[in-house]
């Protein structure tokens, strides 16, 4: 079966000598749901701006389901889907107007796209919207108005870039159903996110990238799996003045009620609940403190970092601008 | 794409910018007209009677297609420039640039919808024109043959303007210093037996002037220069110009990072 998606070898230097991209290379499969994870500036935005031709790439091939972005240029663009970062429509035209021109782009009839713009529109909540000027749309309608917008070809590739950025966490929500239950439909996704916890709520394979390189592309249960230690939250009943040692589990006292625990992988946490009980410590709820993907990403963009220039991970939790 | 996909494409494009122009109406429709009435009323009526006759012809019959090329001219250019521009800077030409749709039937798509807004001018002016000065139609063919090259032409400047434009300021500048001054040294408001030996020469090198003179000669049968050699000059700006755009567009230069 021919990937959902092919990048070979992928260069992309922009005028000015800026290198955005360094030979990645990187292969989607159909159905899947992929993460496209990295810090602003490693390149996520310029690889989804080449597989969308908005970008075009130095050097290196793009394929999409078996079609070459350069000589099968129309088939391919009939394939894909997508949601950019920021809003880029006609402000002042009506959601149903923007959703029957972009299919007329696409050749699909008017009669058609008629009848797909209101079922889009309805699925993501704006039909009650679809004849008002979009100007006057909230940032969460318009995010959704990029989605129905980049569904009205029924796209079998849907390229999403950061489409929760900004969105309250409620319509976030709302949104990840929609799109598990496009994914299950076989349409195949790919996602890039600020949010780590989308990407192992969502996702089945992640790709991390940083300084134009790829450094890591597995699944996300084998990367979770990677992770050696997690940090504990512990809400303790007493009231405690010092902070509780115990042997190969280091603990910080945050406050009077709560400590934290460094647990490694290989280590028991029966036997950390034990040794705390012995000490007069009764635990009444446990969390853990950071998202565990998002540990890891940390680490693999500091270990890249190391033998990179600059960048940091923690640009993670700011607004992207790649 | 199939050429039925090709076609759908085509007409979204036009109808799309039909729509924009339409929308906007008391911007992009009623200035024009407002302002050829202001020229006939002015250059026609008041200052013309006492001007006498040009060519030949009394002074509003002189300048009438002069001033209804005018407007041609300018809103063809004008229509296309500001709509694609708009697009690059709202960046809702995305759109069009992730969809498979082809770059000369983009290229077709925003020159016909300019085309429509410079000829629906072209053609309310002409019926107010008739208000003013009273003229028939030496050769239609000549007069829509000329009419349509000429509002073509100007479509594909205007495009190119646009796709080379940074800032808003990109857009005024062409209009201002160069079609303003080309239009009204192309014979719209004289003859340019008015002019010496040499200004007659310099004047040859101003493709309005073919334009303003095949259309005159179009409805009142008289022109300073061969027609046959104008529709040579607007035919031969037109082909470079459409091969200019299209190359730019092919390429996505100031379109495509």
């Amino acid at each position: 079966m021919q990937p959902a998606l092919a990048i070979s070898q992928l260069n992309k230097t922009y005028e000015g000598g800026f290198q955005a991209l360094k030979g990645i290379s990187l292969n989607v499969q159909p159905g899947d749901f992929f993460a496209l994870l990295g810090p602003n500036g490693a390149g996520k935005s310029t690889t989804i701006g080449i597989i969308c031709s908005l970008v075009l790439k130095t050097t290196g091939t793009v394929s999409i389901f078996g079609c070459d972005i350069d000589t099968d240029f129309s088939q391919a663009k009939q394939y894909v889907g997508v949601v950019p970062q920021e809003f880029n429509f006609n402000q002042f035209e009506k959601p149903i107007d923007i959703l029957i021109c972009q299919a007329g782009f696409f050749g699909i009839p008017r009669e058609i796209a008629a009848v797909r713009a209101e079922k889009y529109l309805r699925q993501l909540g704006l039909w009650e919207k679809s004849h008002v000027p979009s100007r006057t749309l909230s940032g969460g309608m318009k995010r959704r108005l990029m989605i129905a917008r980049a569904l009205i070809h029924e796209p079998k590739l849907l390229v999403l870039d950061e489409p929760t950025a900004g969105v309250d966490i409620e319509l976030r929500r709302s949104m990840w159903d929609f799109l598990r239950e496009i994914n299950a439909q076989g349409t195949t996704i790919i996602l890039t996110t600020h949010y780590l916890e989308e990407a192992e709520s969502l996702c089945r394979n992640v790709a991390i990238i940083d300084h134009g390189q790829i450094v890591q592309n597995t699944s996300i249960r084998e990367l979770l799996q990677q992770l050696n230690k997690e940090l504990f939250v512990l809400d303790v009943r007493e009231q405690l003045t010092d902070c509780p040692t115990i042997e190969g589990y280091p603990i910080t006292l945050v406050d009077g009620h709560t400590l934290e625990v460094e647990v490694e992988k290989s280590q028991s946490i029966n036997a950390l609940f034990e040794a705390l009980s012995q000490a007069g410590i009764h635990i009444l709820s446990m969390r853990n403190k950071t998202n565990r993907l998002e540990e890891l990403f940390f680490d693999l963009v500091e270990k890249n970092l190391s033998t990179g220039t600059s960048s940091s991970a923690s640009s993670l939790s700011g607004a992207s601008n790649d | 794409m199939t050429n039925q996909q090709k076609w759908i494409a085509f007409v979204t494009i036009v109808r799309r910018e039909i729509h924009r122009f339409l929308r906007i109406w008391p911007q992009t429709l009623l200035p024009p007209v407002i302002t050829i009435v202001l020229y006939f009323v002015i250059f026609g009526t008041l200052i013309g009677s006492r001007i006498g006759e040009m060519s030949g012809l009394p002074y509003i019959q002189f300048v009438a297609p002069g001033l209804i090329m005018m407007s041609v001219i300018t809103n063809s250019y004008s229509n296309v420039v500001s709509s694609f521009f708009g697009s690059k800077f709202q960046r809702n030409i995305e759109e069009l640039l992730v969809s498979p749709t082809p770059s000369w039937i983009i290229l077709l798509g925003y020159v016909v919808g300019s085309m429509c807004r410079g000829l629906g001018v072209g053609f309310i002016v002409t019926v107010l024109s008739l208000y003013f000065a009273d003229f028939s139609i030496h050769s239609l063919p000549i007069t829509i043959g000329i009419v349509l090259m000429t509002s073509l032409m100007f479509s594909l400047a205007g495009l190119i303007n646009a796709v080379f434009a940074r800032n808003f300021d990109d857009i005024s500048i062409i209009p201002t210093f160069v079609l303003t001054p080309l239009t009204y040294l192309g014979g719209v408001f004289y003859s340019i037996e008015l002019l010496g030996e040499f200004w007659s020469k310099v004047s040859m090198i101003n493709p309005v002037l073919y334009m303003v003179n095949a259309f005159r000669y179009g409805i009142a049968g008289i022109s300073d220069i061969n027609i046959v050699w104008a529709f040579s000059m607007v035919g031969m700006f037109s082909m470079v110009l459409f091969f200019v755009a299209l190359n730019l567009l092919e390429k996505g230069s100031r379109l495509r990072s």
